[in-house]
């Protein structure tokens, strides 16, 4: 176990499909209000690990403000870690830094929820794909480019691509926008691929073709995909492992489907029960998502003790105010932060018998 | 059942439950965006109905005019948005029985309507509030433009209503900055009911929020409603939350309606191969996995509309016919009363079909995963 950094020993499903490709190790990032009590800190992100592996989807939910999408930024190299580390192919690599930042973007690509945002207004969409085209592939000459945009148009399934090339974004469908950025991403011929929140801002009738779609370059051209979303049903869909964070934290992992349908971190549950249930129709709406819960976030400010959704969780005692609890594993695949499984998911734990092992954290 | 509820132009009528007299009711409306000559179609020839204390979801993706239709109603469209036709009757309790034509109202007659019988949550609280005051003086320019409130009454009026939607009084002081993105949809629900209006449309009212939040909005609206007895027309993008929380559905698509039925319908016997694609395309967390479909193709175009049924070119059911029919709700043949579809070709599956879970064996239970 010592051989790999990860501290949670469990082996997710992901790995199942290939071989580790980049890692995030122990990441922390905080920010330093200019507001509020003196020097307070604010830690978006907290002592945050995983893997991303070969051919395989790994999702990141939670919500806003959770710290999903910073975790997502520092692996793309826009944000520096306050702490942590990040290893590509088990080497420790800065993307920050300005000498490595364009071999690293040659790996590890990214694709935004926003593609009105996203793409250049003032250019056309081969202008935004050709530039990638150039700085990351040998292609040299104007054939060899050209030929290059259709290939990637195609992957993309924007064709006659021909047509698509001389569009300015502005002429095109959110799922057509998104499309081109997924295509700028893969000019790059990445092999990890960060996607945050690709499909929130689509219509529904087109998210799924797009999802679809990732999906399936994921599997032609074997990238290890990290999905960033708030929304649990389509990570259980589209992942096959998934995180939970919560206020900077991972409160809960393990595949996709275990883990939806039998959440143990009562956030998780929480999450679970909020989320709407298409075949229920007698307006149960009405049911509490989960009794007692208060209605106050969670803080993410580094002087917060305890578990950080103590605040909001119908089980939580008095250990569970003062003693941030670690995420220690359920089973072979699962990990949960939290003191009160026993209360929360006692059928979890009575599957495994007591091995959950509560090693001392300093 | 009642000829007052009869429709206009020869369409099928389209009546609430029970048959209620409605509260608003929407006539063959239709709405243009005028840009130079050419002209857009984003309401085509609508009705819609809403009963007493009834909840209508109105789901339909971005540009399928679903909020023009529902600002258009309370005439709150500006230029080059244009009410071409169409009729929009309201009958609350406090005006005359026949009701009042809203698209005959002048803007004085129109401002005593708004709030005080119809009213408006918007999707985006922080746009809709204004950031420079503070929650008591939103909520109290309300009361004051609608009710004669002693100081004291209006102080009582004002905390009773944050109690209503769950606010710590001390909150009236707040400015909307300083409140979370749940809590200002609340003071919008709150500023909504002030007045104790008879319909509420709410315009994606917890679209921008987290799930968990929205539950708690959603339960709160239930609850009032509950308490209140106002009609609720809920438009929303999401038809999996209507399906919990309407009592009738009613489908845009392309500026059309393209079907109308009871929750239970809608989600037991959906009608319109469109309404069926919505069906299929949304993963739920709950139950067994599905299949997962999709709908094929992009949104449809305004400024170049095929002739016909504008699902055309996305609908795998698609037939020569299709392209030159009349776009008008009909009975659904084999369904129960009031359930419409514009689609004359397509009977609904029996309920052993298209939504039927599928074993995680089923052929494409994640989307597209083929095994590498």
């Amino acid at each position: 176990m010592s051989a790999s950094p990860t501290r949670t020993e469990v082996l997710p499903a992901a790995a199942a499909r290939g071989p580790l490709v980049l890692e995030g190790h122990a990441l922390s990032k905080d920010f330093r209000l200019s507001r509020g009590p003196r020097g307070s800190v604010l830690s978006a992100v907290r002592d945050v690990s995983f893997g991303l592996y070969r051919s395989a989807v790994v999702a990141l939910v939670g919500e806003s403000g959770s710290g999903k999408s910073t975790v997502a930024r520092m692996l793309a190299g826009q944000e520096r870690p306050t702490g942590g580390q990040i290893l590509l192919d088990g080497a420790e690599v800065r993307p920050w830094a300005r000498r490595t930042f364009r071999s690293y973007k040659g790996e590890v690509q990214m694709i935004f929820q926003d593609p009105f945002a996203s793409l250049n207004p003032v250019h056309t969409v081969r202008y935004s794909l050709r530039r990638p085209v150039r700085l990351h592939q040998r292609a040299k000459g104007k054939d060899a480019i050209a030929a290059e945009l259709e290939r990637l148009l195609e992957r993309v399934r924007l064709t006659p691509a021909e047509q698509f090339l001389a569009k300015y974004p502005h002429e095109l469908s959110g799922g057509q926008r998104q499309r081109v950025a997924i295509a700028r991403a893969l000019a790059a011929r990445p092999r990890v691929l960060l996607a945050d929140e690709p499909v929130s801002m689509l219509d529904v009738s087109i998210r799924l073709e797009v999802l679809d779609l990732i999906d399936e370059l994921r599997s032609q051209f074997e990238l290890a995909v990290l999905y960033v979303t708030h929304d649990i049903a389509s990570a259980r869909y589209f992942a096959d492992d998934t995180l939970v964070m919560y206020a900077g934290e991972i409160v809960e992992r393990g595949p996709s489907e275990d883990l939806t349908q039998q959440p143990a971190h009562p956030y998780t549950q929480l999450l679970v029960a909020s989320s709407p249930d298409p075949d229920s129709l007698d307006r149960s709406v009405a049911r509490p998502a989960s009794a007692g819960a208060v209605r106050r976030a969670g803080s993410a400010l580094s002087t917060t003790v305890g578990c950080r959704f103590s605040p909001r969780c119908p089980f939580a005692d008095d250990r569970c105010r003062t003693q941030s609890p670690p995420l220690l594993p359920i089973n072979s695949q699962r990990a949960a932060a939290c003191w009160r499984l026993d209360v929360a998911a006692p059928e979890l734990l009575s599957e495994t018998g007591e091995e959950r092992s509560v090693p001392m954290k300093t | 059942m009642t000829p007052a509820t009869a429709a206009v132009n020869g369409s099928p009528p389209q009546q609430p439950p029970a048959g209620r007299e409605p509260v608003l009711e929407i006539r063959d409306l239709s709405i243009v965006y005028r840009a130079g000559d050419a002209e857009v179609k984003a309401v085509d020839h609508v009705d819609l109905v809403l009963a007493p204390g009834e909840t209508v979801g109105l789901a339909g993706e971005s540009g399928s005019g679903k909020s023009t239709l529902a600002l258009g109603a309370c005439r709150l469209l500006r230029p080059p948005a244009v009410i071409t036709g169409g009729s929009v009757i309201y009958r609350g309790s406090r005006v005359a029985k026949e009701g009042v034509e809203i698209l005959d109202q002048g803007s004085r007659e129109l401002r005593k309507l708004r709030w005080r019988e119809i009213s408006i949550v918007f999707q985006s609280a922080m746009n809709a509030l204004n950031p420079v005051l503070r929650v008591r003086d939103q909520l109290g320019d309300v009361l004051d433009a609608h009710l004669h409130l002693k100081r004291d009454e209006k102080r009582e009026r004002l905390e009773t209503l944050l109690d209503l939607v769950g606010i710590p009084r001390e909150r009236l002081r707040s400015y909307p900055h300083e409140l979370s993105g749940g809590m200002r949809q609340r003071v919008m629900i709150a500023m909504a009911l002030a007045v104790d209006p008879e319909v509420v449309i709410m315009d994606e009212p917890t679209t921008a929020l987290d799930v968990v939040v929205q539950r708690e909005i959603l339960a709160q609206i239930v609850e009032l409603q509950k308490r209140l007895h106002f009609a609720v027309l809920f438009i929303t993008h999401d038809l999996s939350l209507l399906l919990e929380i309407a009592d009738r559905i009613a489908v845009m698509y392309a500026g059309k309606l393209v079907e109308v039925g009871s929750a239970e319908q809608i989600h037991n016997r959906p009608a319109h191969p469109y309404t069926r694609g919505l069906l299929g395309s949304f993963p739920s967390v709950h139950g067994a996995r599905r299949e997962l479909a999709g709908i094929p193709g992009t949104p449809p175009d305004l400024r170049s509309l095929p002739p016909g049924c504008p699902f055309v070119p996305r609908c795998r059911y698609a037939a020569e016919p299709c392209r030159s029919i009349d776009m008008q709700v009909r009975p659904v043949s084999g369904s129960d009363a009031g359930h419409l579809s514009a689609c004359p070709f397509v009977v609904p599956e029996p309920p052993t079909g298209t939504r039927q879970p599928q074993a995680p064996t089923g052929a494409k239970t994640a989307p597209g995963r083929s095994e590498s």
